[in-house]
């Protein structure tokens, strides 16, 4: 099942990328929208923090990646 | 012909013009003269690049407040209190400067202040109460410099970390490079950065015998590379592919961390000394009719260690008016255990790697919250100056016992 799902990921993920419209820059009343951010948010900062010292993963939230002890 | 050959004489020869038509002229060619002489004599300033100012752009104050228990501390090998209260501020100020070329320079300056109080770090030492490690500040100064290049679409910047508490201190060093695509609607962005930390080993009381620290253990390095792609995909969904490798070496360990075996022997936590991580994540934000802004997360992680984590996040903003909004988020969190984990007294002799702390443990988590999000056109409390303030509640529950709640203020100033 595992095999099957991950070519079946990869295509949906084109097939999302392919189907991307050209979109002025007036056009973009909702997406500038201060909710649209593509970002973790700056209020989630502490919680990222957290998270990552009270689990084994971390990264890919564009925050930092390393630094400081968390070990408490 | 005569008529011909005077008419053919008064084009091709000005002097050959009527007195009045030579006034003409020449007022005329006085006149360009003279608005050519005027555009050479304007000053410089007005015509070539006018040097500005950093100006004062936001400044934001975020504050948090975090509380936690459970029964599984690291310090006490994997059982026992992990009560601790963190209470975190962050002020950071964000200065703009438009410059030469249509260049746009951001200077972005941060100083966090962490007090936290841990009722585990005081069994460091269980003969007192309240001994040093019982509470602890960390201060975390940060420089962050960007240029923004508007015209070629490109952005390059320079950051700078430290981060010091009592027994531990951390230097850090970052480049980020990003480019946007010509109709503004894709963004490929690198990000690099390296940490380097050094830390005064403490062991817990009882087994200070056993080990000789004398500046044996190299110190402990993080570099991380980055790289994020945003896609607009239409004019209500835009989504983002994160990639990210993370290696960190040096002593990983935490060496106040019993670890006890089942021939009753105790030690403290010895991890392997390099630790590969490969998050990555998907990133979308849709916006559903003209009031709810949908923005589902999901990572993949794993490492060499022997964790593999899932992670979906799902957080949906409600606008309640145009100057309101209340967002609700719930988040899922699933972990393999690292390889050199065991619970309290399981370990065996002879391992190499061994560790009771619970964070690498398998299990799952749940958190859930919500936030409100008020930006009044008169400002908050009528003060323009004051834009904007947010609150967030969230409730933390681990399947092993851990449970914690945060919460935390945004305000934000102009």
């Amino acid at each position: 099942m595992k095999n099957i799902s991950k070519p079946f990921y990869a295509l949906g993920l084109l097939a999302l990328l392919a189907s991307c419209q050209t979109v002025k820059g007036y056009q973009k009343k909702y997406l500038n929208d201060a909710e649209m951010e593509l970002s973790a948010k700056k209020i989630e900062k502490f919680e990222s923090n957290f998270q990552s010292y009270r689990e084994g993963a971390a990264g890919a939230n564009g925050g930092k990646s390393g630094g400081g002890c968390g070990c408490n | 012909m005569a008529v011909k050959a005077a008419a053919a004489a008064a084009v091709t020869n000005p002097f050959s013009l009527k007195p009045s038509m030579k006034k003409i002229t020449l007022g005329l060619l006085a006149l360009y003269l003279n608005i050519l002489a005027v555009q050479a004599q304007k000053p410089a300033d007005t015509v070539r690049y006018q040097k500005k100012k950093l100006t004062l752009s936001e400044v934001n104050l975020v504050s948090g407040y975090y509380t936690q228990d459970g029964d599984h501390s690291a310090v006490t090998g994997g059982i026992g209190t992990e009560k601790l209260t963190d209470w975190s501020n962050t002020i950071e100020i964000k200065l703009v400067k438009e410059g030469r070329g249509n260049k746009e320079h951001n200077l972005n300056l941060q100083l966090g202040i962490d007090h936290y109080t841990s009722a585990s770090s005081d069994n460091i030492d269980p003969a007192t109460i309240t001994s040093a490690s019982y509470a602890d500040t960390r201060i975390y100064p940060s420089v962050a410099y960007s240029v923004n290049d508007k015209k070629r679409g490109t952005t390059y910047g320079v950051s700078g970390y430290y981060s010091t508490e009592s027994d531990y201190k951390s230097w850090g060093a970052g480049l980020t490079f990003a480019q946007t695509s010509r109709d503004k609607n894709r963004e490929l962005s690198l990000k690099l950065q390296s940490f380097f930390d050094q830390s005064l080993i403490f062991r817990p009381i009882e087994l200070l015998p056993f080990y000789n620290d004398n500046g044996t253990y190299k110190p402990r390095q993080s570099h991380s590379a980055a790289l994020t792609l945003a896609q607009v995909v239409n004019k209500r969904l835009q989504v983002a592919l994160l990639a990210e490798v993370v290696h960190q070496s040096g002593f990983l360990s935490t060496p106040f961390h019993r670890v006890f075996f089942t021939n009753h022997y105790v030690a403290t936590e010895k991890a392997p000394d390099q630790r590969f991580k490969w998050p990555v994540a998907i990133r979308a934000s849709y916006f559903a009719g003209n009031r709810l802004v949908i923005r589902p997360y999901y990572r993949y992680y794993r490492d060499n260690w022997g964790v593999k984590a899932h992670t979906v996040n799902l957080e949906l903003s409600y606008k309640m008016g145009p100057h309101l909004s209340l967002s609700p988020f719930y988040r899922y969190y699933v972990q393999t255990a690292a390889r050199h984990f065991a619970p309290y007294g399981m370990h065996t002799p002879g391992e190499n790697y061994f560790t009771s702390d619970y964070d690498l443990s398998k299990f799952s988590s749940h958190y859930g919250g919500a936030g409100l999000r008020l930006v009044p056109p008169q400002g908050v409390l009528g003060l323009k100056g004051w834009p904007a303030l947010e609150l967030r509640y969230g409730r933390y529950h681990r399947s092993n016992g851990l449970q914690s709640h945060m919460v935390t203020v945004l305000t934000t100033f102009k």
